[in-house]
């Protein structure tokens, strides 16, 4: 399993998820968990994935993910999971 | 499983709190390349730097990406050049040859800082420290990237005083060979009691001679995650308080543990230590004295400033032991003046002067940081603000340092600009009462006893 999170903040507009959750199935990047909230009017959403298996490098994942935040006017960050657990888990 | 508040926390932390890994630091030791052909050492310490370090920037840049924390810097420090050069340095021109190679060597690998131009005379000088401490003026004015300590005393040995003499010369000496940059060069020179031998923070990192041959030390940053998170405790009781700085300091520290193990694994470096200091820069929310403050002082240099800050560097060091494996160089907060937004205000207003500075160098790391000073100050003067700051890491067994900047043709109320991470200051009276005779005398100071504690 190699973990990462991938973190969507922005205004709240439709496709979102379909857009991000269609580029990760193209690449073959299993989504094990996803949550969203709406914190102080904007859209927050977590989903955590494993890149395993993924056709693509984790360096262009994370460049392509970028790419579709600036498309749709949120950002998406993609992180390695270690520095949340890390800093949250003992 | 992770939930969505701690993802969140942890990039509010990044994004807007300042939280940073302030640099990863790759010690490397020189002593291969002692050699009584100077020519020869020089080649021998470019060719090992560069071979070292060159994966050093490219994974230090990979690593914050990949986690998504800024890596801010960079850097090398090596064994200190007296004891490298001192077999083929006959004079104080041959160690500047080093300089000049260190200084290209950093440029090659694409550091910012090189530490290490460095003597340890803690108790007495050979012909080679000598020498290097001669060359520093030069040295610093001829060299970018170079930084440069000199130890002065320890607990176990006393203070050297004759060292301590020649620094106050050798301090207003590179002031006057860098007065075309606002005496820069002594920004990038400090003088310690009981240095540490793996303290990756510049200017006074050097590898020391009981370290490895090479090794990854890492500094930690977070004045501003540490300020937000006290902003929520408002009002509260220091048993409130204190709990809230030491798990923000064990979140920091955690950051800078996994950064140093990834840099440890992918140069393949052992990694040494983390250095849990709260270090400051002069962006605004990024400042140890904006932790004071938030803590309740009205500006810091108030009554009760050492109280807090001794509270709070105790804290962070509670908070960062367990988050680490290792713990070392500095370990604390350091409060630069010209580094740190709040401290420049305080400054300014009259609020914070070197007498108090002084004081809260006794419970903090780790001195006199960054303080511009009148250049017209005789050098005895300088050195009898290092024998003060000396004295009180000998007595207190806590490393202490000066890194004071006497600016040529400037006086109190003028500013300086140092530009970047170093910031800009305001110059700072001094007591202008002489301690010539007292500095002139020569020699050393004993050690202190170690019982009867008071």
């Amino acid at each position: 399993m190699n973990k990462v999170i991938i973190t969507v903040v922005g205004k709240d507009t439709v496709g979102i998820i379909a857009k991000v959750c269609t580029y990760l199935s193209e690449n073959n990047v299993n989504v094990l968990d996803i949550s969203q909230t709406i914190v102080q009017e904007y859209f927050n959403m977590m989903m955590i994935a494993d890149i395993d298996k993924a056709s693509a490098p984790y360096e262009e994942i994370y460049t392509q993910l970028e790419k579709i935040g600036e498309e749709i006017g949120v950002k998406i960050k993609c992180q390695r999971e270690e520095i949340f657990t890390k800093m949250h888990r003992i | 499983m992770l939930n969505m508040f701690e993802v969140i926390e942890t990039n509010n932390m990044i994004e807007h709190e300042r939280l940073d890994v302030r640099t990863i630091t790759m010690g490397i030791s020189l002593l291969d390349c002692c050699d009584d052909d100077l020519a020869v050492v020089n080649e021998k310490i470019y060719h090992k730097i560069v071979s070292y370090a060159k994966g050093l920037v490219s994974t230090g840049e990979a690593i914050a990406r990949d986690f998504g924390v800024p890596i801010v810097n960079k850097r090398i420090s090596v064994t200190p050049v007296a004891l490298v050069g001192g077999c083929a340095c006959k004079t104080p021109e041959d160690f500047v040859t080093i300089a000049r190679t260190l200084d290209r060597a950093a440029h090659e690998v694409g550091v910012n800082f090189i530490g290490g131009y460095s003597a340890l005379v803690s108790k007495g000088m050979t012909q080679a420290d000598e020498n290097l401490i001669r060359s520093i003026p030069q040295a610093l004015s001829c060299t970018k990237r170079v930084c440069s300590s000199i130890n002065v005393g320890s607990t176990r040995t006393g203070l050297n005083m004759d060292a301590i003499k020649l620094m106050g010369q050798v301090i207003l000496d590179t002031a006057q060979a860098t007065k075309d940059q606002d005496s820069l060069g002594c920004a990038k020179l400090v003088v310690f009691c009981n240095a540490p031998d793996d303290n990756p923070f510049m200017a006074g990192a050097f590898h020391g001679v009981t370290e490895a041959d090479a090794i990854i030390n890492v500094g930690v940053s977070g004045p501003g995650v540490v300020k937000v998170a006290l902003e929520k405790a408002r009002g509260e009781n220091f048993e409130v308080l204190c709990e809230t700085i030491k798990k923000t300091a064990f979140k920091i520290t955690r950051v800078g543990q996994l950064v140093a193990q990834e840099a440890s694994r992918r140069l393949n470096v052992p990694f040494g230590i983390i250095d849990l200091s709260l270090a400051p820069t002069p962006a605004v929310g990024d400042s140890v004295a904006e932790i004071l403050e938030e803590i309740g002082l009205e500006c810091v240099g108030a009554p009760g400033t050492t109280a807090a800050l001794a509270m709070l560097n105790d804290q962070v060091k509670k908070g960062g032991v367990m988050a680490s494996s290792y713990v070392g160089g500095l370990s604390g907060a350091f409060i630069p003046v010209s580094e740190d937004q709040g401290m420049i205000d305080a400054v300014a207003k009259g609020a914070l002067t070197l007498e108090k500075l002084e004081a809260m160098t006794c419970v903090c790391s780790v001195g006199l940081d960054m303080i511009a000073v009148p250049g017209d100050i005789p050098a005895s003067t300088i050195s009898g603000i290092i024998a003060d700051e000396a004295a009180i890491g000998m007595v207190n067994q806590k490393t202490t340092a000066v890194r004071v900047i006497p600016v040529m043709g400037k006086t109190v109320g003028d500013t300086v600009e140092f530009g970047g991470l170093l910031g800009y200051a305001p110059v700072m009276p001094v007591n202008r009462y002489s301690c010539e005779k007292f500095i002139n005398r020569g020699g050393r100071i004993p050690a202190p006893i170690h019982s009867f504690k008071n």
